[in-house]
């Protein structure tokens, strides 16, 4: 995909860079001052539980899906299995259709992402409605999310005031409570109309058939208890053994999201409306995904389904708060999506993003379970070269670096050269600015250094070199 | 028994500063060592293992542990070199036992410079006779894989006319991420502007650090911006001084 091209609009974008510079860096301190208030040690505690509970689930996915699958049927729901997206929009629609559906309110799916699910419900005449805030504004601005908990967070306030301005044709407004009133006030007359209600699933809960929703607004209980029927659409790979596990695994979600103890709303589903229920759709379907993720079981990018979607990886990436969501190209955005992107829609059809990472870490130091990002996005890049993916350009140079590194009588002599050569580029400054062939890249934005000018190893050996041993 | 340590050069201190090439060589003597330099280093094939060339970065590692191996330990002024060498040497190997004995063994001698002369050589005290305010970025194999961040405070604090100032984000990558530099250049530069912003803001005289990739990222990109006066130093070079 053309990450290259987006990135690069997305740093001449000043607005952007504005937002990003103003509000990038919330979720790493709130989350560090969550995790120095639990207690560093045992914060870093949870982290190896949690990879182990995500690690045990994957291990025997198949033996929990199956479990999941019979003890949420137990409880009267139907769960349905979808290979891609286009299964996902075939059982949804197929759902609409027997139960005569016309308008779907929906809290946060991914998985809708992945499917292109909004755009299906429409064309066949079911309208659907985003009601998680962030997802709101954006559909109104007709975009896709930027993040994957802070969908909106590309727009600042004022973007905010003119959306709402421009769709609720009322009076525009710019205090943040006054328009959430008013996003509250539109939105309550679809929570009230709508028969279909459509969510996600943070877990899937193998010992109860149950699934967890972890929302900080009341869209979550509202999508899934007012309307007749909701469906739940959600990944092969979030589901876990046993309630502890999902326990354990919410000390580390909200902390990291954002840096909550826990979020506003916790929620655990299980089944429809029962008998003598107050309240619950009269339906509940469950559409479990695998759009690619049996793929990775068992593969050396395995470790990536351990994740829990809470984002702390792009909010602590260098790349993500400089060029925002938008540029990654697809659902999601940041390190993880710069891994489950090539794995999902084909290597071939994401070249850059494997590279577009400086493998400085940071993203490992702050997932809750541990993945090791940067090493899965290194395996990419070398998946890219068996596959001869890489530019001609590249590997070129890259077997030329090695060629030369493999034999010193050559290395010196080619070294002492550019040494002398780059120093002269430099001039009286010191620096060079602009850099040859593929240099090209590092002198857009900055200078290159001048060398000294001599090479270490030629003023060892004129020192006396050999062993030196005062 | 003096410790008989070698040298790692890297490729960037080679080519471009030789002068922290030396200065590593004066702390690690003032600590006590023999320091040796095997004359045919070059590389630790760190540019093709982080591309995906896993062949020709296992060429390399051969050869440097062959070049090393002698030593009593590994020494290099670059946590991303002693990084490849300490953490990732094993994963070219998988499954080989008789390399992975060699590997394991001069992994385990592998050191950063800051880290040697604290946790080994137990410097007491250094020649450098720099004043100022300075300010430390730490660069990221360093700090992530081998845990470099006390080291060189540790040691600049010997330093009676240093005063440390920490910049805000001193542990945010500077953007350099080696090939990345020149493949996304922009963006590249864009997070090394983060942390000029940074330098800037805390208002020290210099900024140190101990990876000559960060080095001349960010004096490039200080310098561009039109900041002559910020100096950016090696701490190899604060802590020797003079040559």
């Amino acid at each position: 995909m053309h990450f290259k091209e987006r990135a690069g609009k997305a740093l001449a974008d000043r607005k952007l860079q504005s937002v990003l510079k103003r509000f990038g860096g919330g979720f790493v301190e709130k989350r560090a001052a969550a995790r120095a208030e639990l207690g560093v040690a045992l914060f870093e505690e949870l982290r190896d539980a949690g990879a182990v509970i995500r690690d045990r689930a994957l291990a025997a996915l198949d033996v929990w899906l199956l479990r999941f699958e019979q003890e949420a049927q137990r409880r009267g729901a139907t769960v349905l299995w979808a290979h891609d997206g286009a299964e996902v929009r075939r059982l949804a629609l197929d759902i609409c259709r027997r139960h005569g559906l016309k308008k779907a309110i929906k809290s946060k799916s991914m998985l809708s992402e992945e499917a292109d699910l909004n755009e299906a419900l429409a064309d066949n005449g079911v309208t659907p409605v985003e009601t998680d805030l962030g997802e709101y504004i954006i559909q109104l601005a007709g975009e896709a999310p930027s993040h994957i908990i802070a969908p909106a967070i590309h727009k600042d306030r004022e973007q905010v005031s003119d959306l709402f301005a421009e769709h609720h044709r009322r009076a525009r407004l710019t205090d943040i409570e006054q328009l959430t009133r008013e996003a509250r006030l539109m939105l309550r007359e679809h929570f009230l109309t709508a028969d279909l209600g459509i969510s996600g699933g943070n877990f899937l809960l193998a010992e109860t058939g149950s699934v967890a929703i972890v929302t900080n607004e009341g869209n979550g209980r509202m999508v899934t208890t007012l309307p007749k029927v909701h469906i739940a659409i959600t990944g092969i790979e979030k589901v876990i053994p046993t309630l502890e596990d999902f326990a354990a695994l919410m000390r580390l979600l909200p902390r990291s999201a954002t840096g909550q103890a826990i979020s506003n709303y916790v929620s655990l589903l299980t089944g429809p409306r029962g008998e003598g229920d107050l309240d619950g759709p009269e339906h509940m379907y469950f559409i479990l995904v695998d759009n690619g993720r049996s793929s990775l079981v068992g593969s050396d990018l395995q470790e990536m389904l351990r994740c829990i979607r809470c984002g702390a990886c792009m909010n602590h990436c260098p790349v993500y708060q400089s060029v925002g969501g938008h540029a990654y190209g697809w659902v999601y955005p940041g390190p993880m999506g710069s891994v489950l992107t090539p794995a999902y829609v084909g290597l071939e059809n994401a070249l850059d993003l494997p590279q577009a990472a400086t493998l400085c870490g940071a993203c490992h130091v702050a997932c809750p379970v541990k993945i090791p990002l940067p090493e899965l996005l290194r395996k990419l890049r070398e998946k890219q070269v068996q596959a001869k993916l890489r530019p001609l350009g590249e590997r070129a140079a890259l077997r030329m670096w090695g060629f030369m590194a493999l034999r010193p009588w050559l290395y010196a002599p080619l070294t002492r050269i550019g040494a002398r050569m780059l120093k002269l580029m430099g001039g009286r400054r010191g620096r060079i600015s602009r850099l040859p062939l593929g240099g090209g890249g590092w002198t857009l934005g900055r200078d290159m250094p001048a060398p000294e000018g001599r090479t270490f190893r030629e003023l060892y050996a004129k020192r006396g070199g050999g062993t030196s041993g005062k | 028994m003096k410790l008989r340590v070698g040298l790692f050069v890297t490729c960037l201190v080679d080519l471009f500063r030789p002068r922290i090439g030396f200065a590593a060589l004066k702390l690690l003597e003032a600590a006590g060592c023999e320091v040796l330099v095997p004359a045919g280093q070059t590389c630790c094939g760190q540019p093709g293992w982080n591309s995906g060339d896993r062949a020709s970065a296992r060429a390399l590692a051969e050869k440097v542990i062959a070049e090393f191996e002698a030593c009593d330990g590994l020494v290099a002024p670059s946590g991303s070199c002693a990084g490849m060498i300490r953490t990732h040497y094993k994963d070219l190997f998988p499954g080989e036992g008789a390399w992975l004995v060699r590997v394991e063994a001069l992994a385990a001698k592998t050191y950063e410079l800051t880290d040697f002369l604290v946790r080994v050589a137990g410097l007491e005290s250094v020649p450098g006779d720099y004043r100022g305010t300075i300010t430390y970025h730490d660069s990221c194999a360093g700090l992530r894989e081998l845990g470099v961040k006390q080291q060189p405070r540790q040691l600049l604090a010997k330093m009676p006319g240093v005063t440390l100032k920490e910049m805000k984000d001193c542990e945010v990558c500077c953007g350099f991420g080696g090939t990345f530099s020149v493949k996304f250049g922009d963006i590249s530069a864009a997070i090394a502007d983060a942390k000029c912003e940074h330098v800037a803001a805390c208002g020290a005289d210099a900024l140190v650090l101990g990876d000559l990739g960060c080095m001349l990222n960010i004096e490039g990109r200080l310098r561009r911006r039109g900041d002559d006066r910020t100096q950016v130093l090696h701490v190899a070079e604060v802590l020797a001084g003079k040559p």
